[in-house]
């Protein structure tokens, strides 16, 4: 029999389970992350790494576990910031869980269903993160993870508008910003801020050096409100700019935004909609994206309602 | 702006970052609590960057002016 669940293309990788009966649990293969390397027998065994984070007492363990199995020796950091044990035999498939499974790290998923979440540092301990990233791609790998969607869906979290973990090539992606405001009283008029703003949003007046702020140009980076020397420039609100339909591979699909500022506790309701959204109009191994161009962006947009809508919009004047 | 009298100064035209911000760094705390450093940073990238970090590591930016392609800085300690 043919496991639908190995790989991405399962239907051409072709993997005979028959005469392993006692030796590999069929639910484990289910779960995924168990990936049919080019070696006879080989299987490359995806560990589930959220955020791409892991304590070293648990990479320590992970690298006995690996030692024990991989027949070469090797790990490969995955482009979704797991850790991968290359070289497993499929014989050695229940141990190995089982070992994994003392030490408390979960097997990822491949195929057809949410994977684990990427993330960057986050404002944790980078300068530039505007949320809780890692938190965040937690959250949600708890939440989400395995649930069977029509083809591969990732998501991602970026803190600030670098976007590091690459909201535009995800199918669901969430990124930091910021809004900035400024309090006239409080400015020296020390043109700093137009220095820090690389966007050219901020033009200091030639003759005071106070700023002028175009928000057209403005990315939400919040590099004003951190270079500011006397506090002038203060956060308006925090949010969430969301992306969705992008991809890499073969066909690169850039993300449409279809939020600018979505406040952090809508993530969750927003990830189970659009999912809802997806399994309800998607074809069979067809992305979000690809969904979405044939559906039309209108039917998510309607479809998600009030959920995207952040329109408090920025009016230049401080809520509280 | 009134001026603002320095008790050391550091000029850092031609430093690249991050080096600016730890001469600066090291400097400030060879200085003693309420002495003022004043800093001479290129625009660009120094300029974007120093003030962020001494922010960040709690020091207070008493005083900025801009001299054609550069900016004087003081920094409480």
């Amino acid at each position: 029999m043919t496991d639908h669940y190995i790989e991405d293309k399962t239907n051409k990788v072709e993997v005979n389970v028959e005469g392993m009966d006692g030796k590999v649990n069929f639910d484990d293969l289910k779960s995924g992350g168990f990936i049919k390397q080019k070696q006879k027998d080989l299987f490359t065994v995806r560990l589930r790494c959220p955020g791409g984070r892991l304590t070293t007492d648990k990479l320590v363990e992970i690298s006995k576990i690996a030692k024990k199995y991989s027949k070469e020796g090797v790990i490969h950091l995955s482009y979704r910031q797991s850790l991968e044990i290359l070289y497993v035999d499929y014989n050695d498939f229940s141990a190995i869980v089982a070992d994994l499974e003392a030490i408390g790290q979960k097997v990822a998923s491949c195929g057809p269903r949410v994977r684990v979440p990427t993330a960057c540092g986050g404002c944790e301990y980078n300068p530039n993160g505007l949320s809780d990233t890692q938190g965040l791609a937690k959250m949600v790998d708890d939440k989400f993870f395995g649930t069977p969607t029509p083809h591969k869906f990732k998501t991602c979290f970026s803190g600030c508008p670098i976007d590091c973990s690459r909201t535009k090539e995800m199918d669901l992606g969430f990124q930091g910003v910021v809004d900035p405001k400024w309090v006239e009283p409080l400015c020296t008029g020390c043109t700093i801020c137009e220095q820090a703003c690389k966007e050219g949003a901020i033009v200091a007046d030639p003759e005071t050096g106070q700023p002028i702020f175009d928000r057209e140009k403005c990315i939400f980076c919040g590099d004003c409100i951190r270079a500011c020397p006397t506090e002038a420039w203060v956060p308006l609100r925090h949010g969430q700019t969301v992306r969705v339909g992008g991809k890499h591979g073969r066909h690169p699909m850039e993300a449409i935004e279809v939020c600018t500022f979505l406040p952090e506790e809508r993530i969750a309701a927003v990830i189970e909609k659009s999912i809802e959204w997806y399994n309800t109009h998607g074809n069979r191994y067809e992305r979000i994206g690809s969904a979405l161009q044939r559906v039309g962006v209108k039917s998510y947009m309607d479809f998600m309602g009030d959920l995207l809508d952040d329109s408090i919009k920025s009016t230049g004047e401080l809520t509280d | 702006m009134s001026d603002i009298k320095a008790d050391e100064e550091l000029d850092l035209r031609g430093v690249v970052c991050p080096i600016n911000f730890v001469k600066t760094k090291l400097k400030l705390e060879s200085m003693a609590e309420g002495t003022v450093l004043e800093l001479v940073l290129d625009s660009g990238e120094p300029i974007q960057n120093v003030p962020k970090s001494l922010k960040d590591e709690g020091h207070k930016i008493v005083e900025v002016k801009r001299e054609g392609d550069y900016f004087r800085l003081k920094v409480e300690r």
